[in-house]
């Protein structure tokens, strides 16, 4: 009798400590399809006059803020900064006809709202906007991917590593830890 | 399992050789194709004969009496004898199956070039063809002249994927950053169809890709048709679908030659509607198909990279016109 009780204490507690195991054996999640309206919802950025700073579309806030700590979106972004032809303008992320994105100046603002609008609309001196070649969700991966470059705190998603060899600082490895006070000589 | 379900699965796998298969290793239709499966039998026919002889001598022994000590001993001292003479026989074995296997492979793999030289592409989660002696850039099917040998010269843009047409020619990887080359000369007529076999992502089941093998003079007239640039769309619908297609976000990935759309992130089409399927052959190329592919393609290939893009009633049902009407 009481080695039968000791018997099915064990097996309770083998099943509790599986069920432990499992419980963290969840993945993060990747969200493929948004809901149109969650989608629309997403482009509903409060931006300050001025288009730099604000308050995040609360549609992003509800989602649990993806664009800014799920690596498959970040990861997303990592492809469009490819697929869009970003490198055309910045580089590498290091800068080229366009401004640099990992020295730490963010001339339009660092913050996910101050990128999504810096994309969405474009800017001054040769930012296009890319309201009409991608859709709100696309664009919010990409400022996601943009804010990892140099981002002043490290988030805790990454997206994936390059093939070629590395030519800058890895993303999300190197933060710019300090805002520059001058712009950087252009 | 019943008697009578293993009566119908038997006829069903009977019923199912009579068929002619569309993907089957068993059909091969090129000299490739034909080299491997030859290479299929005899691995059977061995792996048989072994097989049967390993059970024969299983099923002597468990069936022999219990010998008495003094033949136990006899037999003992046989044993390294018998022992060497199997060891000898299968090293012997092996050796032939795998100089066989490797000179069917190397031969299968020979890329002494044919004039055709198509170079195909692997993306996630679909297929680039781009014949540069033709003029021709196609996804997700290709079409070959039957009797010539093609040079198929494979890379890959993201990850590494696999080019296998069962009745074509054995697998042969697409690797970033590795070109690789293989020679098919296709025998008989037909369509056939390939598959993505390197797990690539997540739509990597939905990666397929067809293969029209076609008489010389047919695949000529393909060609020249595919070559040229796209046909101005002439119906009012097709036209506002034409100018939706620049407007949108459609044009920042695909490019839809002798219009304003030059990208290259998504499959060229130019001439979309005169495949049999699109998506790497997930719907057939109707107007139908293609409205719900554009509406919603994360539920029909969750992970593509193609986003769904914001469109009226009315707006969808131009684009799906003028998708149409690119023939």
């Amino acid at each position: 009798m009481e080695e039968q009780r000791l018997d099915r204490s064990g097996r309770v507690l083998a099943a509790a400590l599986a069920g432990l195991a499992l419980s963290a054996c969840e993945r993060e999640e990747r969200v493929m399809r948004r809901d149109p309206p969650v989608v629309a919802a997403l482009d509903e950025a409060a931006l300050l006059p001025g288009g730099v700073g604000g308050a995040e579309p609360l549609a992003h806030v509800a989602l649990g803020k993806p664009y800014e700590t799920n690596a498959y979106e970040i990861a997303q972004g990592k492809r469009l900064y490819a697929a869009m032809n970003c490198a055309g303008c910045h580089g590498d992320g290091s800068g080229g006809v366009g401004p640099s994105l990992i020295d730490g100046w963010w001339a339009y603002g660092a913050d996910l709202p101050s990128l999504y609008a810096t994309i969405r609309d474009g800017r001054p001196r040769g930012m296009p906007p890319y309201r009409q070649k991608l859709p709100p969700d696309s664009i919010w991966q990409l400022a996601g991917y943009v804010q990892t470059l140099a981002s002043y705190s490290a988030k805790t998603a990454a997206p994936g590593r390059d093939d070629a060899p590395q030519t800058r600082p890895a993303e999300n490895r190197a933060p710019a830890t300090q805002a520059p006070l001058e712009p950087p000589a252009r | 399992m019943s008697a009578r379900r293993l009566v119908s699965l038997v006829l069903a796998a009977a019923s199912c050789a009579a068929c002619s298969p569309i993907q089957s290793a068993l059909d091969p239709q090129s000299p490739q194709a034909e080299s491997l499966h030859e290479l299929f039998w005899l691995f059977v026919v061995v792996c048989s004969v072994v097989w049967l002889a390993v059970m024969a001598s299983l099923t002597l022994a468990l069936l022999r009496n219990r010998s008495t000590a003094s033949e136990a001993t006899a037999a003992g001292s046989r044993t390294p004898a018998l022992a060497v003479g199997a060891a000898v026989v299968a090293t012997v074995l092996i050796v032939a199956g795998l100089t066989i296997a490797s000179f069917l492979a190397t031969r299968s793999l020979a890329t002494d070039g044919g004039g055709l030289v198509i170079k195909l592409r692997g993306y996630q989660w679909w297929w680039e063809a781009t014949y540069p002696a033709e003029g021709v850039v196609t996804a997700n099917e290709i079409h070959l002249p039957v009797g010539r040998p093609v040079r198929m010269e494979l890379s890959a843009a993201d990850v590494i994927h696999s080019f296998w047409v069962p009745q074509l020619q054995g697998k042969l990887d697409l690797i970033p950053g590795r070109d690789n080359a293989v020679t098919i000369t296709v025998t008989k007529e037909g369509v056939y169809r390939g598959q993505c076999a390197e797990f690539c992502g997540l739509q990597h089941a939905h990666m397929g890709l067809i293969v029209v093998a076609e008489p010389p003079a047919a695949f000529d007239a393909w060609a020249r048709a595919q070559a040229a640039v796209a046909a101005a769309p002439t119906e009012p619908e097709a036209q506002a679908g034409a100018a939706l297609f620049q407007a949108k976000a459609c044009s920042s990935c695909h490019a839809i030659r002798g219009t304003a759309a030059s990208a290259k992130v998504g499959p060229d089409l130019t001439h979309v509607a005169s495949r049999r399927s699109i998506a790497a052959d997930v719907l057939p190329a109707t107007r139908g198909a293609f409205a719900a592919w554009i509406v919603d393609p994360q539920t029909i290939k969750p992970g593509a990279n193609m986003p769904a893009i914001a469109l009226e009633p009315a707006e969808l049902r131009a684009l799906s016109a003028y998708m149409t009407a690119l023939k």
